[in-house]
């Protein structure tokens, strides 16, 4: 088993790296399908923010495993199982409402983890997480209120949002594993203030999915990957 | 209780200094989301340092019916145009 004692830095980039590039891949898949215009450029905005980043920590790991791989050679080459992503991030859109509470999930931890990563030795990393962080803390802000917006407004929406919590609650347990395990009760007192006001709480324990930090995925990434690695593995090389 | 989303009026500080001004419109529930929807759609290409918003139904406007008599008395005075006198050379910035 791969309990981490401390995580190789490459490794550490892969898997921050991988988290920005699935979650920016499906919040494009909302590209002409969110409910308002306005709302379809604030989840691409998100996106290309988070896309930002996957291009830093990828290009560093390539760097550090030194074989000639880029960003753009580990995003499109490589296969799911060798992918460090965490399984919130590639789970399916579902509704606008799920969509938010995994953006609301993940962005918390990443505003949490991202500060702690700015305190790094590694003067790359801390400075890829500083950067990140005024992205990270809009996009924060802009899933809170929407969960407390969806959670407080109609019978049908609070439904929605909850539906939402409820599935993406599984995938916690595997944000805070190894040393991450320490970030875990500001999370919670981060995630459970906005459901609070929301009108909703967070949900009983359940027994958490983990796999992906190991390269075992769910039956989604595959699709993702199809999609996304498709012209560039038909074409290897082709630039536009 | 109408259920269409209210819409905004976005004005835009392009830098410090200048004014706000006005850009176009967004639809949110509540000021907190137009002020989000207005950055997302307005502000993405580094367009501002600062940002407006106010209720379209705010707004007062004059009625289309009263144009002729709010504006067609100016369409004849062209003497208050600046342009009957000549610039000297050395005055600047003007």
């Amino acid at each position: 088993m791969s309990q981490t004692f401390t995580l190789s830095p490459a490794e550490l980039a892969l898997r921050l790296g991988d988290d920005a590039l699935i979650l920016s891949h499906r919040l494009c898949e909302w590209c002409g399908h969110a409910p308002t215009l306005e709302v379809d450029l604030a989840l691409s905005n998100i996106g290309l923010d988070l896309l930002g980043q996957a291009q830093f920590f990828l290009n560093y790991a390539g760097e550090m495993e030194n074989a000639g791989r880029d960003a753009d050679a580990l995003a499109y080459h490589r296969d799911e199982h060798e992918f460090k992503n965490c399984l919130l991030t590639e789970q399916p859109n579902g509704d606008f409402a799920r969509s938010i509470v995994r953006q609301f999930f993940f962005s918390a931890w990443q505003q949490l983890r991202f500060h702690e990563l700015a305190k790094s030795g590694d003067a790359t990393m801390a400075a890829i997480a500083t950067k990140a962080l005024k992205e990270i803390a809009y996009h924060v802000q802009f899933a809170a209120e929407w969960v407390v917006r969806l959670g407080d407004g109609t019978e049908e929406s609070k439904c929605r949002v909850a539906d939402g919590i409820s599935w993406s609650w599984r995938f916690v347990d595997e944000l805070f594993t190894g040393e991450d395990a320490a970030l875990r009760p500001a999370w919670e007192a981060r995630v459970r203030a906005t459901l609070n006001e929301a009108g909703l709480d967070l949900p009983a324990p359940v027994r958490g999915i983990t796999g992906g930090r190991e390269g075992r995925h769910s039956e989604y990434l595959g699709h993702l990957l199809a999609e996304m690695q498709y012209v560039q593995r038909c074409h290897p090389n082709a630039q536009w | 209780m109408s259920n269409v989303t209210p819409i905004w009026e976005v004005f835009v500080r392009a830098k410090n200094g200048l004014s706000h001004r006005h850009v176009g419109s967004v639809h949110a529930a509540d000021a907190r989301g137009a002020v989000e929807a207005a950055r997302d759609v307005y502000t993405r290409r580094a367009e501002g340092v600062s940002l407006w918003v106010v209720p379209s139904s705010t707004i007062i406007a004059s009625d289309p019916g009263e144009a002729a008599a709010l504006f067609a008395p100016a369409e004849d005075k062209i003497y208050r145009h600046p342009t009957f006198y000549v610039v000297p050379d050395n005055v600047k910035h003007i």
